[in-house]
């Protein structure tokens, strides 16, 4: 009987490693890059350790720096106009009839149903003609549209989770429809409608394609820098980046696992 | 209607997209009346209460309140204040920021909101609650912090939706008379929308029935129960005994027709509307008598005396329980002393315990709720 146990840890055991592998072996790799100063093929390992690269990185010549602080003012921006649009839109998507509802969330879809080349690559050409390629206000346009079906949909759904008897309470004894809405049905979407920031703040964070075709060269978003250190052949900045743009995201996960309840959750897209 | 009325729904239909659910309503209320709007679920209870409170919109007709036009008025304009079913407390408020909402729209300073909230407080037996959260509060406390919300603005009109219906049975029965002693000593106007017939007894001054969106009849208590005007009203009361008769009209008199279980029997009009035909008969299990067969005790004028065989026997508790089997009706009697299954007994039912209704055309009688 243990004996078969034991047997049975053997191919297990292998399993969870290669998933271990696979899940963390890149992420190894990242860190590595990160603190290397010498690795070439065929070492396994590098072969000199070090920060020099963080130096340059941070180094007021480096332009790592600036590209943090263009890719948060543009996902500050992104997150304001998206909340500015999705907070009135997902309000009156709760309250509707259901049919109706589905269909309009349905529409926010369709900018993530078509391939997103093509749809840049017009809107750049369309950014060109008005102005607005190579401008913050362009790239952040380009976010919002990309942003805005999470920021509506979770919008929706934590309205949605606010009972409307609870605000027809503060009706009824003397608070105006406004009034009602900013002491009552605010508050109690809070939540859900902070967890929406933070995904429209994270997917503007990452966002590279529309970033590429209306930003660049003009506005560099930390993924381009990214981007054009990894082509460069400069691994240990792209992984510095990389790990730059990886603190916030793992931050800001925890914060919407905490905010994001299953009674909001359960409520997405209906 | 009466000019005396301080709100008066004149001619109102409202209803959702194509249906309607009130037709035509007409409903006055005074000052200080306790009012319960009784019927069954679907019955357009609650939404004449909320089109009154200013949630639904009639499609025509108008609402007045002291003579002033509301029924284009917004909920917060109207001087109302709603109790709802499920209580509708904010989770993010303490009770006591809960109550004292009303007040703080009102722009009241800091002190006097204090003092009201404390007052309400402790008229509701909330006193040192005022810091807690309403998901820490029991039912029965959330209700009374449901209602002092609504009487701290002190409304003209309360509205109050179900509000027991959430509640376990024995609380339900002490809130029923806290609501009511509470509704006379500050005099309010109350309107109390309920399912349940007894809840509506003890607390209204006047109960209106509904039915599929019409007033069916209103009075005081005593005057639906013992007076109802429809065999709707009658079933809903509680008269749940149905016999099918001939009967004839005449004068101040009627003669139901001998049955196959019944002597002719002649009974008072009492002011009814009735024509001759057939009728149906109600009457509530308390109110018949039942006696042996070889009881020779006769019956008193008017009343209605029935044979028939018991059925089965039960003791819901105070009193024995029979059915009575008159061919292929059964009907359910009280005595407090139990008859044998199988025993040939005489019903006796006396003159104003009979409710006699004109049977309705294509016969389907009122359902029992």
């Amino acid at each position: 009987m243990m004996a078969r146990i034991d047997l049975w840890w053997l191919p297990r055991a292998l399993v969870l490693g290669l998933l271990a592998f696979v899940i963390f072996g890149p992420l190894t790799n990242l860190l590595l890059w990160t603190v290397a100063e010498k690795w070439y093929f065929p070492h396994m390992l590098p072969l000199e350790y070090g920060f020099s690269f963080w130096q340059r990185v941070f180094s007021p010549r480096g332009n790592a720096m600036e590209s943090l602080m263009t890719s948060i003012i543009v996902a500050v921006l992104t997150v304001i106009l998206a909340l500015a649009l999705a907070v009135p839109a997902g309000y009156a998507l709760s309250r509707l009839k259901l049919p109706f509802r589905s269909l309009i969330l349905l529409a926010f879809l369709i900018p993530q149903a078509f391939p997103n080349l093509p749809v840049y690559v017009n809107i750049a050409r369309f950014f060109y003609q008005i102005g607005l390629n190579g401008t913050i206000l362009g790239v952040v346009l380009v976010h919002v549209t990309h942003g805005l079906v999470y920021a509506v949909w979770i919008a929706t759904a934590a309205f949605s989770s606010v009972d409307i008897d609870l605000e027809e309470a503060a009706r009824s004894i003397g608070a105006g429809p406004l009034r009602a809405f900013r002491d009552i049905t605010l508050p109690l979407a809070a939540p859900g409608l902070l967890a929406s920031a933070i995904f429209v703040f994270l997917e503007s964070l990452d966002e590279f394609t529309g970033s590429y075709f209306v930003g660049a060269p003009d506005v560099n978003t930390l993924p381009l820098l990214l981007y054009t250190a990894g082509s460069g052949g400069n691994y240990q900045i792209a992984s510095i980046t990389a790990l730059l743009l990886l603190i916030p995201s793992i931050g800001f996960m925890l914060v919407v696992e905490r905010f994001l309840r299953a009674d909001v959750l359960s409520k997405v897209g209906h | 209607m009466n000019d005396q009325a301080f709100l008066k729904v004149e001619r109102m239909s409202v209803g959702y997209g194509s249906t309607t659910v009130l037709d035509n309503l007409d409903l006055a209320i005074h000052k200080g009346e306790f009012v319960a709007l009784l019927g069954s679920s679907g019955c357009g209870k609650t939404t004449l209460l909320r089109t009154i409170a200013g949630f639904s919109k009639p499609f025509n007709g108008s609402i007045h309140v002291a003579n002033r036009d509301v029924t284009q008025m917004p909920p917060d304009k109207r001087g109302m204040a709603l109790v709802f079913q499920s209580y509708a407390l904010w989770p993010h408020m303490t009770v006591a920021q809960n109550i004292g909402y009303g007040l703080k729209l009102q722009k009241r300073s800091k002190d006097v909101i204090d003092a009201r909230v404390n007052e309400m407080q402790n008229l509701l037996g909330l006193g040192g609650l005022g810091a807690r959260k309403p998901a820490q509060l029991s039912g029965g406390q959330r209700q009374r912090v449901a209602l002092g919300r609504a009487l701290a603005i002190d409304p003209e009109i309360l509205l109050l939706d179900e509000p027991l219906s959430n509640l376990d049975a024995r609380i339900r029965l002490t809130v029923r008379h806290e609501i009511r002693s509470l509704q006379k000593r500050l005099g309010i106007t109350a309107i109390h929308v309920t399912h349940d017939r007894e809840e509506a007894m003890v607390m209204a001054d006047r109960i209106v029935i509904m039915n599929a969106g019409r007033i069916e009849q209103q009075g005081t208590p005593e005057e639906v129960y013992n007076k109802p005007a429809s065999p709707f009203v009658a079933a809903f009361m509680g008269a749940e005994n149905l016999l099918s008769m001939q009967a004839r009209v005449n004068g101040d008199q009627i003669e139901l027709a001998e049955g196959a279980f019944n002597p002719s029997t002649v009974t008072a009009r009492s002011g009814r509307s009735l024509a001759s035909g057939p009728v149906q008969l109600r009457f509530r299990a308390e109110a018949a008598r039942l006696a042996g067969s070889r009881d020779t005790a006769s019956a008193e004028p008017g009343s209605l005396e029935l044979r028939g065989q018991i059925a089965s026997v039960s003791y819901p508790g105070g009193h024995w329980r029979h059915a009575v089997r008159l061919g292929t009706d059964e009907i359910l009697v009280d005595a407090d002393t139990a008859f044998a299954e199988g025993e040939t007994v005489k019903v006796r039912i006396p003159a104003q315990s009979l409710f006699i209704f004109n049977a309705p055309q294509g016969s389907a009688a009122a359902p029992a709720h």
